[in-house]
């Protein structure tokens, strides 16, 4: 026992030797469970909420209100569910060791094990929401996984380099909106306004708390220990900040918290904190629009049930 | 023949513009039944196939929009999103619900339905488009010769999803038998060309209805035969023809969702 005991250990030294001098871990390779558990939690996280949030744009592909939006929003919808389903191909190899696979995934969403971000369970209610979406939820979206560009596990970092790159267009899709709408009648600039105040919260809370002390969980020191990613949950809320509150002032816009300010020495912002609680509920599938998400998707994995039972009949 | 806008009579005007409705109006339906499925069909790799098709499909419907505008309907926006369902001409069958139930809620949409109305309809198209390539109008011409690039991964993608479950299990061939008799009940208007079926035929702008209705025929029979199957006949008579405006309140829904942000402001900019 203690000779497998030594080796354990020498596995998981070599392992860590390697993630330090930056070699990429590949999904055949020996890997502690920790790390295997960390990855399967944030990229089947990642990959289902890449599903989960075709529902809300979903809704705004036939409505999109000229030819060249439709195309565009439909363009950057089939974008998403192809990350969806890149990100539940890698997770997929991660799951082997535990005999789990894609339908197994789909019942943890159905039963509430696998989350899926906070942004997409809230609801829609313009158009202006469609381009809020592209330009700040998928704007928050490539803040934090341009940081994982490099991250130790290779698969993860390859899916990332094409999503990333995909979604910078997403963004540019989202902004090109907004810039119709801001640059339209008053009703169009109201509309955007309206869809900040419904949105802001809702970003924040997208980075994730600051420390687990907030929501009693958080896996973020476990990403950065494994070489996942380099920064915390707050450093990417104030990329964020730096980088969209200048866009949205100048559009004529106002950030809905009064409290909001820079502080030039720390080049750190304060801001009002949103409500971490309702944050909690949301992720407990208790948000706005959760229930009506999850049942959707529920009802059409059972109603396509035959389907999937033909397709394997034939493939036997 | 060929003709250019300056030498157009007004007969052939009148002519290439209801085609181009008829054509612009299928695929602006076609795509939107087609979005509606959007995050909910069997799997994700179909959800990304076929979001695909209905992408290529509202571009098509645009580029068909675009001559109309150039044609001095009117604006190709307000082409697709202003007129009321007594002016559209597509086809009954690209009208028709998904299934049950509204597509912002909770709706009971049928895959079966979707792979014979999708194969069935992108044969036509193929047919269409084929005769098109040898059109008097050069301008559509040279559309259909974009639009066929595409079409054969529309139908290679649908012909296998119709293969697939026509040789599987009973109840997936109970489901596609129901859908092929849905589909065949609607087919009649497809190649119709309504009450300028002589004018655009006559101006040869493409092939005869009963050419047409051959070569689809025709073109699906391996298919048909390889399944043991036998070809379904197309009605003689559409029960209703929507190439003439005649047409089902599930237009009437549709369009109201398809509009429903573009009316807020037709003039604005979005």
């Amino acid at each position: 026992m203690t000779s497998l005991c030594n080796s354990e250990e020498e596995k998981l030294a070599h392992f860590m030797h390697r993630i330090e001098t930056g070699d990429k871990i590949e999904a055949d390779d020996w890997m502690p469970e920790e790390y295997r558990l960390t990855l399967i939690k944030l990229i089947s996280m990642h990959g289902i909420s890449e599903i989960m949030g075709a529902l809300p744009e979903k809704e705004w592909v036939p409505k999109a209100p000229s030819l060249s939006r439709k195309l565009g929003i439909m363009a950057k919808v089939q974008d998403e569910m192809g990350h969806g389903q890149l990100l539940l191909r890698v997770t997929e190899d991660l799951l082997k060791p535990y005999g789990k696979n894609r339908g197994d995934l789909m019942q943890d969403l159905f039963n509430g094990d696998l989350k899926f971000h906070n942004v997409f369970h809230m609801k829609t209610t313009t158009w202006a929401d469609a381009g809020i979406i592209g330009w700040l939820v998928d704007g928050a979206a490539i803040i934090t996984q341009t940081n994982m560009l490099g991250a130790s596990y290779g698969p993860y970092g390859r899916a990332l380099q094409r999503i990333c790159a995909e979604e910078v267009f997403h963004a540019q899709h989202g902004e090109s909106i907004i810039m119709a709408l801001a640059e339209g009648t008053n009703n169009q600039k109201a509309m955007i306004q309206e869809s900040i105040n419904y949105w802001w919260e809702s970003l924040l809370m997208f980075f994730g708390p600051a420390s687990k002390e907030t929501t009693g969980s958080s896996k973020q020191d476990l990403t950065i220990k494994y070489k996942i990613r380099t920064k915390t949950n707050e450093e990417f809320r104030q990329i964020f900040f730096d980088k969209y509150i200048p866009r949205i002032l100048s559009l004529g816009l106002t950030i809905p918290d009064s409290t909001i300010k820079f502080d030039a020495d720390s080049k750190i912002w304060t801001y009002k904190q949103p409500d971490w609680n309702e944050f909690k509920k949301i992720i407990k599938n208790e948000g706005p629009r959760s229930q009506e998400r999850l049942n959707l998707r529920r009802t059409s994995y059972e109603n396509n049930a035959w389907v999937r039972d033909a397709l394997s009949a034939v493939v036997n | 023949m060929s003709m250019t806008e300056n030498s157009m009579s007004a007969e052939y005007k009148e002519a290439i513009t209801s085609l181009l409705f008829q054509l612009a109006d299928d695929d602006f339906l076609y795509a939107f039944r087609g979005s509606e499925w959007l995050g909910l069909a069997p799997h994700i790799e179909e959800d990304v196939a076929s979001s695909s098709i209905s992408q290529d499909s509202m571009g098509h419907a645009a580029m068909f929009y675009q001559l109309l505008e150039d044609l001095g309907a009117g604006k190709a926006d307000d082409l697709a999103h202003l007129r009321s369902a007594q002016d559209r001409s597509n086809s009954i069958l690209i009208e028709r619900v998904n299934g049950e139930g509204y597509y912002m809620e909770t709706p009971n949409y049928d895959w079966a339905y979707q792979v014979v109305r999708s194969y069935f309809y992108t044969q036509a198209k193929r047919v269409k488009m084929d005769s098109l390539c040898e059109s008097s109008y050069r301008p559509i011409a040279e559309v259909a010769i974009k639009v066929k690039m595409e079409l054969y991964y529309h139908k290679l993608h649908w012909e296998t999803w119709f293969k697939q479950l026509m040789s599987s299990t009973d109840v997936a061939k109970k489901k596609m038998n129901d859908a092929i008799t849905l589909v065949m009940n609607d087919f009649g208007d497809v190649f119709s060309f309504g009450n300028l079926k002589q004018k655009i035929e006559s101006n040869n702008l493409l092939d005869s209805e009963e050419e047409m209705k051959k070569r689809w025929l025709a073109s699906i029979g391996p298919v048909f035969d390889a399944l043991q199957m036998e070809v379904p006949a197309i009605p003689n008579h559409p029960v209703m023809n929507g190439r003439n405006g005649e047409h089902t309140k599930d237009l009437d829904e549709a369009l109201l969702t398809l509009s429903e942000v573009y009316k807020l402001d037709p003039v604005a900019v979005w």
